[in-house]
């Protein structure tokens, strides 16, 4: 991170990219790193604060061992994605945007992948799974 | 290969690319973008490597792998040259089997063939399937010849001839009329005509001016800009190249949505490549121009694709939306003259360049010229992208194209636009599609979502779904959208929920018209268009959940039951099973009961019923009354 942000000098504009960098890096944006961002980039830590939480892509919290995203785009949605969201919440006695109390899931949304003929789409960890039913979601979390 | 500095050159380089290609008998051509590859594709590449390995088949038959094929339905899907034969849903297993009989004994396995569902003819040819044969694939024919990772894949498909034509043989002023000539409208949505905006930028006096390539393709159940990307990346870059010319731009950015990692995978490699060839960076081709592009990964957040918050994410800051004028023609990114276009507009331009203005306003209509890729989604039996002239009718894009509706249900509307749009009802089917009919029903082109929808979807529940998503998606800058979105979804999940009063249509109505009026941009000046198109079209579904507290499409939660048909049930014990908060009692070979008080509806008992059966019924309105009373009363 030390490096990407000599890199970058004092500009605002690399803010977005080293966030991103620092959220695949660690799986969140540790807080006690905005300060050392902000002092190199030469903004406020509220401005950091407030771009990091408008951007879904960030998070100050780490998630679990594995990321389950269930897809509600609209063509998911006519073909039972809500039904999904709502099982997945059963099953991972969680809701939407937390981990689960073992830690090993992070339940979450998207709006849509762009997969839209194989809906429902639930994906692990970026590995995606075609036409989710209530019968099958017990199978994909069995895999990890 | 070295840099190509001269136009001379790219054809010398395109000859040895053509001539070098090996002379396969036979390729197999792989479709594997995202789609195929969340259906398994991957495993059909190794099966296909490993087989022609194993029958020492390699030097002989070739593999192509590219991105999607179009026909999302029926991935993993190949198509076997010069042929052209299509094989559609294979499993790895299927593989020494085409080899053995297709590919050396040129015999058809029917089994793997598509089946017409209206004929129930098999077809062997992909071209004459009729999904693929009432289009106008003049986008998207590439994306069954070029393998993305290779730009000379797109060489050998006559790439960057364009941009070649542009730099040596057009002025700037040439490249703008052509582009007004050919009279192609930004694709992203509000069709405004390409050509003007370029030559609004190009007029504006500045030392910096950039161009940018919107890819936030937002709009849930549109997906097009992510399959060119994918698939033919360089036609992206190819068509901002010589927009950047055109206008005087010495510096792009393509924004791509986080979402979509094999376009920002595909296209950092095409950039990549570009690059090195010398199509991009300093003296182009070899001559004065110079332009750089940049790949902006987005971060989530549905209001970066407005133009203006766009820009506002790329600088490091928060996507919020800014008004205009000024426009970014004028003042964009950090202040600077700016052209944003979306990713099938860019495509469009070197085909433009290549076949001339002329014929380009051929194809479609008057105002709309041009094809437009739509992706036909939802309740339909071929889903995929679809690529057709700008006139066509709703009717012959659903059920000529798109084979009708899944599981022959009715029609009911189709959605246009995503959360901008509208739905369209069953009897304006025959709308010819273009930028101003579109908008004339209500709804808009958008960047070509197509949604259709059945008999079972429920009009009050879609107009919910799109102000949940509007409303989670509003930036908050502007008071009518971050209120007003918040208030419509309140009242709408107010009637779903079963309870609505009279005067909420007219509340709704007056609420979603002071929206679109004032909210500072297009998020929220189109977000209430879900509401008012249903309450157009469908006021009576509003009606029943609000008078009856009935769900007419047995889709709204609170307003249906769940009920086990007694003179059906055989008591198989799988819907028993499969209740996850176990409402469910019976025994073996008994009718099953549901207990009404501890069904939460999550719809697991009537989808595990089995379909020769279907005991498990949905009911609303009295007969649901009816239900929950006996229910509470056997309890008792």
């Amino acid at each position: 991170m030390e490096n990407k942000i000599k890199q970058s000098g004092n500009r605002q504009n690399e803010l977005v990219h080293i966030l991103h960098e620092v959220q695949e890096r660690f799986g969140y944006i540790p807080p006690e790193r905005l300060a050392e961002i902000a002092k190199k980039l030469n903004i406020s830590e509220s401005e950091i604060y407030g771009v990091l939480t408008f951007y879904k892509a960030f998070s100050l919290e780490p998630g679990g061992e594995h990321t389950v995203t269930v897809c509600m785009g609209t063509a998911c949605h006519v073909r039972g994605g809500q039904q999904i969201t709502d099982e997945m919440e059963r099953k991972l006695d969680i809701k939407v945007g937390q981990t689960s109390a073992d830690g090993k899931f992070t339940l979450e949304t998207v709006n849509c992948l762009g997969c839209c003929a194989i809906g429902p789409v639930v994906t692990v960890d970026g590995k995606y799974y075609s036409h989710a039913t209530m019968k099958n979601i017990a199978s994909i979390l069995k895999e990890y | 290969m070295k840099r190509i500095s001269h136009p001379n050159q790219l054809n010398e380089w395109k000859e040895e690319i053509i001539s070098n290609l090996p002379s396969y008998r036979k390729t197999v051509v792989i479709s594997s973008g995202t789609c195929g590859q969340a259906s398994g594709s991957l495993q059909i590449i190794d099966a296909f490597e490993q087989e022609l390995e194993k029958k020492d088949l390699k030097n002989d038959i070739g593999i192509k792998i590219t991105a999607c094929h179009g026909f999302c339905e029926m991935e993993p899907n190949v198509i076997i040259q010069p042929a052209g034969i299509f094989y559609k849903q294979l499993k790895p297993e299927n593989v020494p089997e085409i080899v053995e009989k297709t590919i050396l004994q040129d015999e058809i396995i029917p089994s793997l063939l598509y089946e017409d569902p209206a004929t129930k003819q098999k077809i062997e040819i992909q071209t004459e399937i009729p999904f693929y044969r009432r289009q106008k694939r003049f986008l998207t024919d590439n994306n069954f010849k070029i393998d993305p990772t290779l730009i000379e894949d797109y060489i050998a498909n006559d790439g960057y001839q364009a941009l070649a034509k542009v730099l040596f043989d057009m002025t700037s002023e040439d490249v703008i009329d052509e582009v007004i000539a050919s009279g192609l409208r930004g694709r992203g949505g509000a069709g405004f005509p390409s050509g003007r905006k370029w030559k609004f930028c190009r007029d504006v006096r500045a030392d910096v001016k950039y161009i940018i390539c919107n890819a936030d393709e937002g709009d849930p159940g549109a997906y097009m800009d992510r399959s060119l990307l994918e698939g033919n990346p360089h036609s992206v870059i190819e068509g901002m190249i010589i927009g950047a010319y055109a206008i005087g731009a010495t510096e792009g950015y393509i924004y791509c949505r986080m979402e979509y990692p094999m376009a920002v995978k595909n296209v950092s490699i095409a950039l990549e490549q570009a690059r090195k060839y010398g199509f991009l960076g300093e003296s182009i081709l070899g001559s004065e121009f110079n332009f750089r592009i940049h790949i902006f990964k987005g971060a989530g957040a549905f209001v970066s694709g407005e133009e203006t918050s766009l820009m506002a994410s790329i600088e490091g800051r928060r996507a919020f939306p800014q008004q205009r004028p000024p426009f970014p023609a004028e003042s964009g990114l950090w202040g600077k003259p700016t052209n944003i276009n979306n990713v099938e507009t860019w495509a469009n331009i070197p085909m433009i360049i290549n076949k001339g203005a002329e014929w380009y306003s051929e194809i479609g209509t008057r105002t709309s010229t041009g094809t437009k890729i739509f992706s036909l989604v939802g309740k339909i039996n071929n889903t995929g992208l679809v690529e057709i002239p700008m006139g066509m009718t709703l009717r012959e894009i659903i059920f000529d194209v798109g084979g009708g509706i899944k599981d022959n249900k009715k029609f009911k509307a189709v959605q246009t636009g995503g959360p901008s749009g509208g739905c369209i009802p069953a009897d304006m089917l025959d709308l010819p599609i273009d930028y101003d009919t579109l908008a004339k029903a209500g709804s808009i082109m958008g960047s070509g979502g197509m949604i259709v929808m059945d008999e079972d979807t429920c009009m009050v529940d879609v107009a919910k779904y799109f102000l949940n998503f509007t409303q989670e998606e509003s930036c908050g800058k502007c008071v009518p959208c971050r209120i007003g979105t918040r208030q419509l979804k309140e009242m709408l999940t107010k009637i779903t929920e079963g309870h609505g009063e009279e005067g909420d249509i007219e509340k709704l109505q007056d609420l979603a018209d002071a929206i679109k009026s004032s909210a500072l941009c297009g998020l929220g000046q189109t977000a209430p268009n879900p509401v008012l198109t249903t309450l157009k079209y469908f006021q009576e579904e509003y009606e029943a959940h609000i008078k009856e507290k009935s769900c007419p499409a047995l889709v709204c939660k609170e307003l249906i039951v769940y009920f086990i048909e007694p003179d059906k049930c055989v008591g198989c014990l799988l819907c028993k099973q499969s209740c996850p908060v176990d409402a469910i009692s019976g025994e073996r070979k008994q009718v099953h009961v549901i207990d009404q008080a501890l069904c939460i509806k999550c719809g697991a008992c009537f989808d595990v019923c089995p379909k020769k059966l279907m005991a498990v019924s949905k009911y609303t309105g009295k007969k649901k009354e009816k239900i929950i009373k006996q229910s509470s009363q056997k309890k008792n």
